[in-house]
């Protein structure tokens, strides 16, 4: 089984169609991978399919950075 | 172009001639439970040519093949888009139906997993205009941006009424066509409930077979078809390599039902008198008709006795053929692919053949073109396209 990173990271670089060594932890989804206020929402969805949880939309909101989204499911599945 | 016989204007074309089928066993959902389980769909497309998979992926496959030819008949044209000239060029490009498989996705999706789970990218991977969209997001097209959607008429409505455009100054050049995929469980579902559907399953190839007495209806087909009109004198001041002329357009609607023509064929005569009219051309130039021609019992008859009414004594000298006996029905994308054709007939002086015709029905009597094209002096071609609601359009290419 992959690390919660591992999957955060191979799912981001999914829906943002970018090569997955691009994804490094730091990066913002929208300044760095080139995603758009649609494509973030699609991403939260994506998320909430692979760690089969539910991201409440105001949480969904802070999610800016790949960090962001490896801490929230860090935090809330683990 | 990408068509049920290939993914390029060079390949759809040579299979057109050559009188092969682009139809066969649908593969994509299992159609055992419906009365029809054939389609000329499209084949082996690398989308991944065309554009990144992160912007397909947003896409309604027949969004996908509309932007596919889209880029085709850009890169053709050779049309560059600078900062003067952006506003003048413009995109008028319908479906018939739309991303119905999308949609039918969707609701599947709610259905078993909750509304949170729709896509963002539903509505805009689904809408009909989203060509027209995303080839001028694409390209920084400025100029109209439109989609008519007339059911079986939208290509030939969308290049009439984008070289319309032209003529009223709104545009100097317009990237125009149609595009469609409703070979999915409703299309396909729904279409057979209307009885229009061929239900030849023990031999699809045969299904198209317009005219002939055996006809039961029309083949599903899927794929897009865009070109590029441009002011004359644009056109050839920038050297660009021009096909044809556009040298009429014109329109009628049935006022009689919902998916039959009248007997008689009155809605589709006038479409092609105005179309005549407009373009000023002698009947006897008209050389070759791209008839609707989509091998339902009533539409048939009724499209060959137009045709002998409009042509007169013309009708002696002309070809008429159905390339639907090859691809099938495009629905949408049908009028802008048989423009394509039309322009190609004039290009190499070859009328495309109407395979399957064995035995032509009563009344059909006129040069249809059967089972093999005919190379022939063509100076003008009527291309016809009539939809359901009873809309009709026609179009008439003049060799330049």
């Amino acid at each position: 089984m992959s690390s919660i990173e591992e999957r955060v990271k191979k799912i981001v670089a999914e829906q943002l169609g970018v090569k997955e060594e691009e994804v490094k932890s730091e990066a913002s989804f929208v300044e760095d991978l080139g995603a758009d206020s649609l494509d973030t929402v699609e991403l939260v969805m994506a998320l909430e399919e692979e760690f089969e949880t539910e991201i409440p939309d105001e949480e969904a909101e802070k999610i800016t950075t790949v960090q962001l989204a490896i801490d929230y499911i860090n935090q809330n599945l683990a | 172009m990408v068509s049920p016989l290939g993914n390029t204007v060079a390949d759809s074309w040579a299979g057109i001639v050559n009188g092969k089928s682009g139809v066969a066993p649908i593969e994509t959902f299992d159609p055992s439970a419906f009365s029809t389980h054939f389609s000329a769909s499209v084949k082996n497309l690398a989308l991944d040519e065309y554009m990144p998979a992160k912007e397909t992926r947003k896409m309604d496959p027949f969004i996908q093949y509309g932007m596919v030819a889209g880029l085709q008949a850009v890169a053709d044209s050779g049309l560059e888009v600078n900062e003067a000239n952006a506003g003048r060029i413009g995109a008028a490009i319908g479906s018939g139906i739309g991303g119905i498989g999308s949609i039918e996705d969707t609701a599947l999706t709610i259905e078993h997993k909750g509304p949170r789970r729709i896509s963002p990218f539903f509505v805009p991977g689904a809408i009909i205009n989203m060509i027209a969209g995303n080839l001028s997001i694409k390209y920084g097209f400025k100029g109209p941006n439109v989609a008519v959607t007339t059911a079986c008429t939208t290509g030939t409505h969308c290049i009439g009424w984008a070289a319309r455009m032209i003529m009223y100054g709104e545009a100097d050049a317009m990237v125009a066509g149609g595009a469609e995929m409703a070979t999915t469980p409703v299309g396909l579902g729904g279409f057979a409930a209307a009885r229009a559907l061929s239900t030849r399953n023990d031999d699809p190839q045969a299904a198209s077979r317009p005219w002939d007495r055996a006809r039961d209806g029309f083949v599903l087909g899927d794929g897009a078809g865009v070109m590029v009109l441009e002011e004359y004198e644009q056109a050839r001041a920038r050297g660009a390599r021009i096909y044809a002329e556009l040298a009429g357009f014109g329109m009628s609607g049935d006022a009689y039902h919902m998916t039959s023509p009248p007997e008689d064929g009155a809605g589709a005569s006038l479409s092609m008198q105005n179309a005549v009219d407009d373009a000023g051309v002698a009947l006897e130039a008209i050389n070759y008709i791209n008839a609707h021609g989509t091998s339902t019992p009533a539409g048939d008859v009724a499209e060959c006795l137009a045709i002998k009414r409009i042509m007169g004594s013309a009708v002696d000298q002309v070809a008429v053929s159905s390339t639907k006996s090859m691809v099938g029905h495009l629905l949408g994308a049908a009028g802008a692919i048989e423009a394509i054709f039309s322009v190609l007939a004039i290009r190499d002086q070859v009328a495309p053949p109407t395979i399957n015709l064995d035995d032509p029905d009563t009344g059909c009597d006129i040069n249809l073109v059967p089972h093999t094209a005919q190379e022939r002096p063509i100076e003008a071609v009527l291309s016809n396209s009539f939809g359901f609601g009873g809309t009709n359009g026609s179009l008439i290419f003049r060799r330049v």
